[in-house]
């Protein structure tokens, strides 16, 4: 684009030096004859220039939908503060907010090669239209077999105060303790070893350890999940929209490789490199592909 | 002899002087020309055939650089006219039934358009059982809900309901539209806004929210501070690092942060103030039990405009809302779990802490904003 406008600019210049010349009745007819070609040079441009990101007919519309799951049951905001759950360490409680960060979304097809998606979304269980994304590029047709995603926004993405939509969400992590954004706040209720009722919040982003002379040294703490389909592959044909699910079995943040403890993990968790490191690990197994649905899948 | 004549030439010379300042419109060309006006005050009125002039936000730095720009719905956009006619209605004590309460009235522009009362009184002499809200930034509230439960989905809802509300303006739509069609302003003022001199409640309603729209505060001293202009002070430092701290004060999580200068998520949470519930709050709106106890969160700037505070205005002084995040939560049926320690009371902050919070929380004071209307 940078370089079109540059020609473009330098086109202005060359037609009003052209007609800045004398031109004298000998010379009419070849000068006529450039400036007609100049006109066809520059109309021709004009019509070739992309306004937007060109589509070919052998490309089609992708949509993700993200779904969320307790061990099979499916979550939604109306269970929020209602339902109670058993985590793997037997524990019960409730879930109050679930939202999560997925980027760099990418399809991989059977031949090896890539398409990035990029961006971002943030799904907020509450919000339900905040679960369905439509990336701005299309994908090519051919034959797939999964998907990669970062959780969270890795280290180049991870720029604190760059987003203006996460800003307002208030979904900034403390620069105190790394900065950036966080990448989950999942936030609930449970009975504790002496059956009381207390918060967790448990919430996911930058590591940050603490060093012996009381400054904080942050690490990335993002993780990208590769996302295999069951069926062994699909199809993308050109034109069909295809639909992408992707779920998180929410379960998993409580029980693998690690169960975790919410009497012993529930609160203040950002600034804890342990715990941070551990949701980092557990969530490596939280998501996977779902359904994906096309008129010929 | 000579007093008289001393007394003459000072009457004169006092009547020149207010007549030379004598302010209004003076442009021939607008609905409200003022012909005796000398200085122009900014209020002219101007029809024009071409349709209302769209009207520039003065969006801050701070906003500018780290917030989307203004949720303005396609349906109502801010023009000059419509504001002016918006601000006009906002101070107009026509908008109740006995002519004694305008918009200002329990949102005084003094206080950062709050209410210095707990609870606002209303043309009958009944009080309600909120404290007001102020006014300022709801052009950034991206969820679009309002009133402390949120059962206002956009500003021209929130607008259209103060007036028929029987604690506080107790009209009637039709009635205040009857008065205002009398008026010998407003039709035309309608017109330059509308396109319409018929006066309905939608027109009014949309041109208050277009005034609340114009109202932005994001000149604190904690803006200064973000834009580099100016140093905070150590206790205010700490402060803001208490207010970040999920070990320390954790306010951050619902009152926003340097990277969200509305210091609101704009979101309704429990705060932990009542075992029981006597206001349900968002619940009593959305019917979900999980949201009973649910208030927004209230921005934290200018709160030395605006105690007293919460929902109920149950704290006069900023101390006592410090004490109750501090030492005082209940562990309310709802309460957020990102309230710490609930079990004994909260995170019992030091003295020494709770100075540095409150320190911090009055550098986002923003006294033009005040001062400004």
């Amino acid at each position: 684009m940078k370089k079109t406008l540059y020609f473009m600019k330098k086109t202005d210049n060359s037609i009003n030096n052209t007609l800045n010349l004398t031109i004298k009745p000998k010379t009419m007819k070849k000068t006529l004859i450039a400036l007609s070609a100049l006109t066809l040079i520059f109309s021709s441009c004009k019509e070739e220039e992309p306004l937007t990101p060109k589509t070919t007919d052998t490309s089609t519309d992708v949509n993700f939908v993200f779904k969320q799951y307790y061990d099979g049951y499916e979550v939604t905001a109306a269970d929020f503060g209602a339902k109670q759950f058993l985590n793997a360490k037997g524990t019960s409680h409730t879930i109050s907010k679930l939202q999560y960060l997925i980027s760099d979304i990418t399809l991989h097809k059977t031949d090896g090669s890539e398409v990035n998606l990029g961006g971002y979304n943030l799904i907020d269980v509450s919000q339900p239209l905040s679960r369905f994304y439509t990336p701005a590029v299309q994908i090519p047709e051919g034959s797939y077999s999964g998907v990669s995603v970062t959780f969270g926004f890795d280290g180049n993405d991870n720029k604190d105060g760059a987003y203006t939509d996460l800003n307002a969400a208030s979904w900034s992590w403390p620069m105190m303790i790394g900065g950036g954004y966080h990448f989950m706040k999942f936030e609930g209720m449970f009975l504790d070893n002496t059956s009381t009722m207390k918060g967790f919040a448990y919430h996911n982003g930058t590591a940050s350890k603490m060093n012996p002379n009381g400054t904080r040294t942050a690490e990335e703490n993002h993780f990208r999940v590769r996302l295999w389909d069951a069926n062994g592959g699909f199809q993308v044909k050109s034109g069909e929209r295809m639909t992408i699910d992707i779920n998180m079995n929410i379960a998993e943040w409580f029980k693998n490789p690690i169960l975790w403890d919410l009497d012993q993990y529930h609160m203040m968790l950002m600034p804890n490199y342990t715990a941070q490191k551990m949701i980092n690990q557990n969530g490596r197994s939280v998501l996977s592909l779902g359904n994906v649905t096309s008129p010929t899948n | 002899m000579k007093k008289i004549a001393f007394l003459i030439l000072l009457s004169a010379s006092i009547m020149l002087v207010s007549s030379c300042r004598k302010s209004g419109c003076t442009n021939p060309d607008a609905v409200n020309y003022d012909p005796g006006a000398k200085v122009d005050d900014g209020s002219c009125i101007c029809t024009s055939t071409s349709g209302p002039t769209p009207y520039q936000l003065q969006i801050p730095a701070t906003f500018s650089r780290f917030l989307p720009p203004p949720t303005i719905p396609s349906d109502n956009p801010l023009t000059v006219e419509g504001v002016a006619l918006g601000k006009k209605l906002f101070f107009d004590k026509r908008l109740s039934d006995d002519l004694t309460q305008a918009c200002a009235s329990c949102h005084l522009p003094s206080q950062a358009f709050d209410d210095t009362n707990r609870f606002s009184i209303g043309i009958d002499g009944l009080a309600g059982t909120r404290n007001a809200m102020p006014l300022f930034n709801h052009a950034w509230n991206t969820n679009n809900k309002f009133f402390w439960d949120g059962r206002a989905n956009g500003l021209e809802e929130q607008a259209f309901g103060p007036v028929v509300n029987p604690i506080e303006m107790h009209d009637t739509w039709p009635n205040v539209v009857s008065k205002l069609q009398a008026d010998a302003v407003y039709p035309s003022m309608f017109m330059s806004a509308f396109g319409t001199s018929t006066i309905d409640s939608v027109l009014a309603s949309k041109a208050l929210a277009q005034y609340e729209r114009t109202l932005i505060s994001g000149n604190s001293r904690f803006d200064k501070y973000l834009l580099r202009q100016i140093s905070l002070t150590p206790s205010e430092l700490n402060g803001f690092s208490l207010f970040m701290s999920e070990s320390g004060a954790d306010c951050f999580h619902c009152h926003g942060d340097a990277n969200n200068p509305l210091w609101t998520d704009n979101l309704f949470h429990d705060n932990g103030l009542d075992l029981t519930y006597t206001d349900l709050g968002l619940g009593a709106i959305t019917g979900n039990p999980s949201d009973n106890g649910k208030f927004k969160t209230p921005s934290l700037r200018n709160l030395v405009f605006t105690p007293p505070y919460m929902h109920d205005g149950r704290f006069a002084t900023l101390d006592e809302v410090i004490d109750h995040y501090s030492s005082g939560l209940k562990a309310s049926p709802n309460v957020s779990p990102l309230l710490k320690n609930v079990a004994t009371g909260g995170n019992n902050l030091t003295p020494q802490e709770k100075a540095d919070l409150k320190a911090f929380l009055l550098t986002l004071t923003d006294s033009s904003f005040v001062r400004g209307h």
